[in-house]
């Protein structure tokens, strides 16, 4: 017994450093889980005079984006949401931070998958949202309770894994 | 060539004119406190950066927001707050103490404790160890005819 306690020592040692290997520091715990998502009233870009906020999405579930035409990995992440937003899903567009106002011809150029999009130029609403980069998404439910936050691009697979089976549950 | 020197002169001078930066100089008294508050504040986009040093443009706009609060006249808790609601406690390089960081501020003490113990039990064995091993009269005689028979050789 007492010569495994190294052995035991080191196979403790060894999971925890493995387990480290996969974990993204990015991927911080969102407090906004289970909350309801915090009220703005934002423009909403391309319509002048039209604002949008999240109570007028009520009753449907639907995709909070946060993007800007400044951030690579969104680009990434376009053809995906071009796709979804062709499957029906509702993904509502947050351009955060657009300081030069690019978004519009941005979206003119390569198409838009969102219903619509705010146009948060200042950065407040993504702050109130805990937004710390470009892209993050929020899943927000029928009764208006953000229920996930995916940090970083959506892929195909992350789609299939982390959002298909919570749309489904929430859908039903 | 006086011209020129002047105006050589007036061109060296230009980035005195630029002078400091500009929120510092509005309000002194509301700046030390921001930075204060900010170099126990985590910047979210660089990591290992407080929200003090970083020049990220997320930390500066969190800054602006702090400045802004402090200026309605919120205290520093109350600033906190804000934005522990909005990120999480990572943002306090601080952590709170509550039952999921028990094990974290305990650790230390923990660990201490399995190293106390540890250290003190094998102090213990090998004071047994050498305890047990007495030496008789007879062995005592022998080792010193072993050690004379070595220096005289």
């Amino acid at each position: 017994m007492k010569r495994f306690i190294p052995f035991l020592v080191f196979i403790v040692l060894a999971v925890f450093l493995y387990l480290g290997l996969y974990l993204n520091p990015r991927e911080v715990p969102s407090p906004f889980i289970g909350k309801p998502a915090p009220a703005f009233t934002l423009p909403v870009l391309g319509q002048p005079g039209q604002t949008f906020s999240p109570e007028q999405a009520k009753g449907k579930v639907w995709l909070l984006n946060v993007w800007a035409p400044w951030c690579v990995s969104c680009r990434q992440e376009h053809p995906v949401l071009m796709q979804l937003a062709a499957s029906g899903v509702a993904i509502y567009g947050l351009n955060w931070k657009d300081k030069d106002g690019e978004a519009e011809a941005l979206l003119a150029r390569q198409g838009s998958p969102y219903v619509l999009t705010v146009d948060d130029r200042d950065g407040r609403v993504g702050i109130d949202y805990g937004v710390t980069g470009t892209p993050e998404t929020f899943v927000i439910d029928k009764e208006g309770i953000i229920r996930m936050k995916h940090i970083g691009p959506i892929s195909p697979e992350v789609w299939q894994k982390k959002f298909v089976p919570l749309l489904k549950e929430l859908e039903t | 060539m006086t011209r020129t020197l002047a105006l050589l002169l007036g061109v060296l001078a230009i980035p005195a004119l630029a002078g400091e930066a500009r929120p510092n100089a509005e309000n002194p008294e509301i700046e030390a406190r921001l930075n204060r508050l900010a170099e126990d504040l985590r910047c979210l986009v660089c990591q290992n950066e407080s929200l003090a040093g970083s020049r990220a443009d997320l930390a500066e706009d969190l800054r602006r927001e702090i400045r802004e609060q402090m200026l309605q006249g919120k205290n520093d808790q109350e600033v906190i707050q804000y934005l522990t609601d909005r990120y999480g406690d990572f943002v306090l390089y601080r952590p709170p103490v509550k039952p999921v960081t028990y094990l974290l501020w305990g650790a230390p003490v923990l660990f201490l404790l399995i190293g106390g113990t540890a250290w003190y039990v094998v102090l213990r064995r090998r004071r047994a160890l050498q305890a047990e091993q007495t030496v008789s009269p007879d062995e005592l005689q022998r080792a010193a005819r072993l050690l004379e028979s070595e220096e005289s050789r």
